[in-house]
C-alpha cells in the first residue's frame, strides 16, 4: 500500500491548521476525525457520475504527522486502481465548503495540496458605489455654482436699476413743491445758495481717522 | 426741516432730493466749488453728504448729493485706476481714500464708485484663516515627516527652527507688508515699486498657473479614494481574481493590494513616460469635479473666499487631532513614535540636513506665488500684518510638527504590522515543510527553532532557509516615503488595517481635500487678483466669467495628467516648476524692496499704514541675511541640476510589481526646460520691454517737442 502513496500522482497531501483556526477550542486529531474526513471524501466522491457505489473504505488515509498533514487515495477495489486525480480533484471542489464546514475550518487552514480553490469573486454592485456619490456630490456642486451666479447677476441688476430708479424720483421731485401753511417750504432759495465758509468748521477740514 | 415727504428717515434720500431746483450749470459751478473745497477731503464729503445734515450743506444744496457722488466717484476711481503713488505720504490722503469709496458704496450713492472699490477682508481673522489655509497643505503632511526621518529625526527641529526664524518669518513679513502697502495683486504691486520689475509679478503669476495646473489633480486623486471608501471591503485590501478565478491577479501578488489599487485602478499608469495611452474618464470626472469646487469657493471673491477658508483652515485639525488620539493607540505606534524622535545629533553636520530645513521652511510658506501679496492686498491698511506674519507661520511650522507626530505612530503601527505578518509567513514556511505541530513555532522561540532545525535537518533547512525573508522592524521604519506615496499607498495600508476602516478613511481623505483646496483657494487668488486688477480685463469681463476661463483652461490643460502616462508629468512638474524660479523670484523681491525701493522708504510707509515702527531685526533681515541664505540655496539647486549627469524617473514595473528607474526622453527634458525657463526670463524680458516702451515713448515725444 506504500507504493501507491506518496508521489503516486493520485495521491493528494491534505494539511490542518487546526490551532490556527480555533485557538482554544482546537480539537484533537484522531481516528475518529479521520474516519470523518474519510467519510467526507467518501460522500464527495458518490456526487459524481458513475461513483455513486463508493464506500468510506475505499479512502486511504496515510503518514499522518504532528502537522497535521496526511496523504489520502481513492481506490477503486473492484478494478483495483486509484480513482484518477481529476476526478477527485473535481469532486472535492465541488463540495469543498461542506468539507471546511465540517471540522471548522475554512479554505486557508483546510488545505488540499494540488487542487486549488475557487474562491469567491468581491461582489460587484450594478453600479458602482463611487459613481453614487460622486453624482450627489456633482450635481450638489452645480446647483451652488448656479445659485450664486444668478444670486450675483440679480445683485448687479439691483444696483444697475438702483442709481436710475434715484434719477427717477429726482426727477419727480423736481417739479413738486411742499406747502406747508400756505408757506412754500424750503425757505433757503436754493438757487442762490453759495458756500459760507463760516460753516466749515476747522475739525471737519481734517479728515476722520 | 419738514416738507419735502422724502427727507426723513432716510438721510440718503434727503441728500437725493436736495439736487432738485436749481439748474445744470449752478450745479456745475456748485460742484467746482465743491471740489475745490473739499479737494483733499472726501470723507468729510462722504459723511456729510451721507450721515447728517450739515449747515453747510443746507445752504448749498446743488452741492448735496450729486457732488458728493461726484467727488466720491471721483475719488473711488482715483484710487483704484492708478498706483497710489509712493511718493504722497501721510495718512491723510492716502488712507480715506479707499474708505470714502467704501461709504459711499455704503450710501448707494453709486454704483460705479461700488464696483471701483477693492473688496476687503470681512475681520483680520478671515485674512489670518486664508493665510493659514494657503501655507498648511499637503507638504506639511508629506515632506516634513520624510525630511525628519532622513535627516535625523529630533535634530533636525534644531536646523528647521532656525531657519524659520531667519528666513521664514522675515520672508512671510516682507510679502505681507508688500501687498497690504501695495494693495494690488503681484503684478501690480512690482510695477509700482518700479515698472521694471513688473516681470516679477508676471514671472508669479506664470508660476501660480503651473501650480494650480497640477496640484488641483491631487485633489482629484482625494475625491477618487473619498468616493471609494465607502465600500465594505475597501476596495485596496484586497486584490482582484485573476481570469479563472483560482488565485489573485499577478500583478497585485507581485506588488501589495494599495500599490495596486494606486497604480493600476486609480493611474492606470503605462510603463514609461513615452507610452501616453489616453485619457482615463474616472479621475477625468474626478478633476472636473476638483475644479467645479474651486470655482464655487473663488466665484465670489473674497467675499466667498473669505468664508470657505474658515472650514479649510480649521477642519484639518479637527481630523489631525481625532488621528493623533486613533494614531497613539495603535499597536506598534509607539515604535515609529521612538524611532523617529530618537535625536540622531551626527546629522547636524550633515550641509544637506540644513538645506533641507531651510527648503522645507521656503516651499512650506508658500513665499513667491502672489498668493500672500494676493490676500493681504484685501486687508484694511492699517491691519497690523507683523503679528499676522509670525502667527502664520509658527502656526505652519507646529502643523508640520504635529502632523509628523500623527504620520510617525502610522508609520510604526503599519511597519509593526507588516513585520509580526512576515514572522507569521516565515512560522507557517517552517511549519509546513517540517510537518512540525501547529502552534509549536511562535515569534518568540523562532530563533531556537530555527537553530535546532539548522543542526538536525541541515540540507533541508538550507533549501527552506532561501525562501525565507529576513524580518526586520528596522528595516520596515526606516522605508522613507514621501508625496504621493505616503498619502496614497503608505497611509491606506495602515488604514486598511484598522477597526471601522471606512470612518478612517472618510475622515482622512477628507482632510487631504481641506488641505489641498486651501492652498488652491490661495494659487487661484495668486492668479486672479492681477487679472481683476487689470482694468483691461475686467472692464470687459465680470469677475464670475474670469474665474470661470481660468478654471475651465487649467481644467483642459489638467486632463493630460489623467492619462495613463499622467503621474509621470505630474512628477515633472512637482520637481521643476516651481523650485528653481521661486527662489529667484522671491530673491528678486528682497532685493527690490530693500535696494530699489529703498528699505527706508519702506520703513516709513510701514510706519504710516500700521502706526508701528520696523523692528531692527526684519531689517537686517531684510538687507542681509535672506538674500544671502536665498542666493546659497539657489547655487546649490543649480549645482546639483548641472552635475547630475542624466534626470531621471522612477517608473512603474507592472511584472515586477515596484519601481524601475529610468532616463528622461529628450521631449521630456525639453519640458522640463521650458517650464523653468518660462518663469525665470518673464523677469529680464518684462524689463527689457519696459525699457524699450519708455525709449520709443522717450524718442515719440522728443520728436513730437
Amino acid at each position: 500500500m506504500a507504493k501507491m502513496f506518496k508521489g503516486a500522482e493520485n495521491a493528494f497531501k491534505v494539511r490542518l491548521s487546526i490551532r490556527t483556526a480555533l485557538g482554544d477550542k482546537a480539537y484533537a486529531w484522531d481516528t475518529n476525525e479521520e474516519y470523518l474526513f474519510k467519510a467526507m471524501v467518501a460522500f464527495s466522491m458518490r456526487k459524481v457520475a458513475n461513483r455513486e457505489k463508493t464506500e468510506i473504505s475505499h479512502v486511504l488515509l496515510c503518514n499522518v504527522t504532528q502537522r497535521v498533514s496526511f496523504w489520502f487515495v481513492v481506490t477503486d477495489p473492484s478494478e483495483k486502481h486509484t480513482l484518477p486525480a481529476v476526478e477527485v480533484q473535481e469532486a472535492i471542489r465541488m463540495n469543498r465548503n461542506r468539507i471546511n464546514n465540517a471540522f471548522f475550518l475554512n479554505d486557508q487552514t483546510l488545505e488540499f495540496l494540488k487542487i486549488p480553490s475557487t474562491l469567491i469573486p468581491p461582489t460587484d454592485p450594478p453600479v458602482p458605489i463611487w459613481i453614487i456619490i460622486f453624482g450627489v456630490i456633482f450635481c450638489i456642486v452645480i446647483v451652488a455654482i448656479i445659485l450664486l451666479i444668478l444670486s450675483g447677476i440679480r445683485q448687479r441688476r439691483r444696483k444697475d436699476k438702483g442709481p436710475s430708479e434715484v434719477d427717477d424720483t429726482e426727477d419727480k421731485c423736481e417739479n413738486t413743491i411742499t406747502i406747508e401753511n400756505g408757506i412754500p417750504c424750503d425757505p433757503l432759495d436754493t438757487k442762490g445758495g453759495h458756500v459760507n465758509d463760516a460753516f466749515m468748521t476747522e475739525d471737519e477740514r481734517l479728515t476722520p481717522l | 426741516m419738514m416738507g419735502r415727504g422724502l427727507r426723513e428717515p432716510d438721510h440718503s434720500k434727503e441728500l437725493r432730493t436736495r439736487h432738485t431746483g436749481p439748474t445744470s450749470s449752478q450745479r456745475d459751478r456748485g460742484a467746482a466749488l465743491y471740489l475745490a473745497i473739499s479737494g483733499a477731503f472726501p470723507a468729510a464729503v462722504a459723511r456729510r453728504g451721507g450721515a447728517r445734515r450739515h449747515p453747510f450743506t443746507s445752504l448749498a444744496p446743488p452741492t448735496g448729493a450729486p457732488l458728493t457722488r461726484l467727488a466720491i466717484k471721483k475719488r473711488a476711481s482715483g484710487s483704484d485706476a492708478g498706483h497710489p503713488r509712493p511718493s504722497r505720504t501721510g495718512r491723510g490722503a492716502w488712507r480715506p481714500r479707499s474708505k470714502a469709496a467704501e461709504r459711499g458704496a455704503r450710501a448707494g450713492a453709486s454704483s460705479a464708485a461700488m464696483e471701483k472699490a477693492r473688496p476687503l477682508w470681512d475681520n483680520p481673522l478671515q485674512f489670518v484663516f486664508a493665510c493659514i489655509s494657503y501655507a498648511v497643505g499637503l507638504g506639511n503632511v508629506w515632506r516634513f515627516p520624510y525630511l525628519c526621518q532622513m535627516y535625523g529625526g529630533g535634530s533636525f527641529l534644531v536646523p528647521y527652527l532656525i531657519m524659520l526664524i531667519v528666513e521664514g518669518m522675515p520672508l512671510l513679513y516682507l510679502e505681507l507688508a508688500v501687498g497690504q502697502r501695495m494693495r494690488q495683486g503681484s503684478i501690480g504691486a512690482w510695477r509700482t515699486i518700479s515698472p521694471y520689475l513688473s516681470g516679477v509679478g508676471v514671472a508669479s503669476v506664470v508660476v501660480s498657473f503651473f501650480l494650480s495646473m497640477y496640484y488641483n489633480v491631487i485633489n482629484a486623486w482625494g475625491f477618487w479614494y473619498l468616493f471609494h471608501s465607502f465600500q465594505d471591503p475597501l476596495p485596496w485590501s484586497v486584490c482582484p481574481l485573476n481570469g479563472n478565478r483560482t488565485g489573485y491577479d499577478e500583478e497585485c501578488e507581485a506588488a501589495s493590494s494599495t500599490q495596486y489599487f494606486w497604480y493600476r485602478k486609480t493611474l492606470n499608469i503605462s510603463p514609461s513616460i513615452q507610452e501616453n495611452g489616453v485619457v482615463q474618464w474616472e479621475p477625468a470626472l474626478c478633476l472636473i469635479l476638483a475644479w467645479l469646487l474651486v470655482y464655487l469657493c473663488i466665484l465670489r471673491g473674497t467675499e466667498s473666499t473669505g468664508k470657505v477658508v474658515y472650514f479649510t483652515a480649521s477642519l484639518p485639525y479637527c481630523v489631525l487631532f481625532i488621528y493623533l488620539i486613533r494614531g497613539l493607540t495603535l499597536h506598534g505606534a509607539t515604535n515609529g513614535l521612538a524611532y523617529m524622535f530618537t535625536p540622531k545629533m551626527e546629522q547636524l553636520a550633515n550641509p544637506k540636513a540644513w538645506i533641507n530645513a531651510a527648503t522645507q521652511i521656503f516651499f512650506s510658506l508658500g513665499l513667491g506665488f502672489g498668493s500672500l501679496i494676493a490676500f493681504a492686498s484685501y486687508n484694511e491698511p492699517s491691519n497690523n500684518c507683523q503679528k499676522h506674519a509670525i502667527i502664520v507661520s509658527l502656526i505652519n511650522s507646529s502643523t508640520s510638527i504635529f502632523a509628523s507626530i500623527v504620520t510617525f505612530s502610522i508609520y510604526g503601527f503599519k511597519a509593526t504590522f507588516n513585520y509580526e505578518t512576515c514572522l507569521n509567513k516565515v512560522i507557517l514556511l517552517l511549519t509546513n515543510s517540517f510537518d512540525l505541530e501547529d502552534g509549536f513555532v511562535t515569534a518568540s522561540n523562532l530563533e531556537q527553532v530555527k537553530g535546532y532545525l539548522a543542526s538536525a535537518y541541515p540540507s533541508k533547512y538550507s533549501e527552506v532557509f532561501l525562501q525565507m525573508k529576513n524580518c526586520s522592524l528596522e528595516s520596515e521604519l526606516s522605508t522613507a516615503v514621501q508625496g504621493t506615496g505616503l498619502a496614497f499607498i503608505v497611509y491606506s495600508e495602515a488604514i486598511k488595517n484598522m477597526e471601522v476602516s471606512q470612518l478612517w478613511s472618510v475622515l482622512y481623505f477628507f482632510m487631504l481635500l481641506m488641505l489641498g483646496m486651501g492652498s488652491m483657494l490661495g494659487n487661484t487668488a495668486a492668479i486672479l487678483t492681477p487679472l481683476t486688477d487689470s482694468k483691461v480685463i475686467s472692464s470687459r469681463l465680470p469677475k464670475e466669467a474670469i474665474s470661470g476661463l481660468l478654471c475651465l483652461v487649467s481644467c483642459a490643460i489638467g486632463m493630460v495628467f489623467t492619462m495613463e502616462s499622467g503621474n509621470y508629468w505630474f512628477d515633472i512638474f512637482n520637481d521643476y516648476a516651481a523650485t528653481l524660479s521661486l527662489l529667484l523670484i522671491v530673491l528678486v523681491e528682497t532685493l527690490a524692496v530693500c535696494y530699489l525701493y529703498g528699505l527706508r522708504r519702506f520703513e516709513s510707509d510701514l510706519k504710516a499704514m500700521t502706526g508701528r515702527t520696523l523692528n531692527w531685526y526684519w531689517k537686517i533681515m531684510w538687507a542681509g541675511v535672506s538674500p544671502l541664505l536665498i542666493i546659497s540655496l539657489f547655487v546649490f539647486y543649480l549645482s546639483d541640476y548641472i552635475l547630475s549627469e542624466a534626470l531621471q524617473y522612477q517608473a512603474w514595473d507592472a511584472s515586477q510589481g515596484q519601481l524601475v528607474t529610468k532616463n528622461y526622453p529628450p521631449h521630456a527634458l525639453a519640458v522640463i526646460g521650458l517650464l523653468v525657463a518660462s518663469s525665470i526670463m518673464c523677469i529680464p524680458l518684462v524689463a527689457l520691454g519696459m525699457f524699450i516702451m519708455r525709449r520709443l515713448r522717450r524718442a515719440d515725444t522728443a520728436s513730437v517737442a
